[in-house]
């Protein structure tokens, strides 16, 4: 049951990847990139990180790709798919590509064996009546704190260099 | 149970079809949307690892992924729109204001 709704949401999260590439609108692109972003969260749920779905969902669909459609609405696509739709290295790029797919799909298939080897069963440590949220939680207020402060610093940096780029007279 | 092995695969298939977006499109916004789409492949990686292993750190990196992607994602757009107001396009081979 969970490998066919596995490879169901494999095949849809594929579908839509290449469907984000190769649109040519980039507001169709925007929205095949929501889909693929919702069996991302999908997967998510599959492995149990239900914290990560519901902040996939939230942030990524909710945040990240609205803000993307204001700004395709602010930049008159029009203007922006006029031409063609590949750059002129269009070829060189596939190629390249196909070499970096095949070197990692190499390394995964070679290192297959000890990923299964390492496996801990599941439930193997959360104890029993707690939640992934409780214990996302606690590993990034204890073990990860520093980073996670560091993360919201981030985030105001980005907002305030966000505001200033897109102000009128820069 | 699905084996990590088929999330490795998965996610190295995702994130090619990112590598090929960012490297052949010549719309600045899809190729941002490429980016999107490879960070998330490298979560795909950070959670089934996590899940293999019974160890939360991984969701706890894929959270400060998602944070840097929205980081990236507002920086990148403002910089999309101020160049858009200057120079009128949002194809990258017609943006060469570096080439002097």
């Amino acid at each position: 049951m969970e490998l066919i709704l596995f490879y169901c949401l494999a095949s849809l999260l594929v579908l839509f990847a290449i469907l984000t590439v190769t649109a040519y609108n980039p507001v169709r692109s925007a929205v095949y990139l929501i889909a693929a972003l919702l069996q991302m969260a999908g997967l998510f749920l599959l492995m149990e990180a239900e914290f990560l779905a519901m902040v996939q969902i939230l942030v990524y669909v909710g945040g990240i790709m609205v803000l993307f459609l204001f700004v395709i609405m602010l930049v008159a696509v029009r203007e922006a798919e006029r031409g063609r739709r590949a750059g002129r290295q269009w070829k060189t790029a596939v190629v390249l590509a196909m070499v970096l797919s095949a070197e990692l799909l190499f390394f995964v298939v070679k290192g297959s064996e000890i990923f299964e080897a390492e496996a801990v069963p599941r439930a193997a440590i959360q104890v029993a009546e707690t939640w992934n949220t409780q214990w996302v939680g606690v590993y990034l207020y204890t073990n990860y704190l520093l980073p996670f402060e560091i993360a919201s610093v981030l985030l105001l940096v980005a907002m305030v260099g966000a505001v200033i780029l897109t102000r009128k007279e820069l | 149970m699905v084996g990590v092995s088929h999330y490795l695969v998965l996610s190295t298939v995702v994130f090619s079809i990112g590598v090929i977006g960012v490297l052949t499109r010549r719309n600045v916004i899809i190729i941002l949307m490429s980016i999107e789409l490879m960070l998330n492949a490298v979560n795909l990686n950070l959670v089934a690892f996590s899940d293999r292993l019974q160890d939360l750190s991984g969701q706890a990196f894929a959270v400060f992924v998602i944070t840097v992607a929205a980081a990236e994602a507002a920086v990148g757009l403002g910089i999309i729109i101020s160049l858009f107001r200057n120079r009128e396009t949002v194809n990258v081979d017609e943006i060469d204001l570096l080439k002097g």
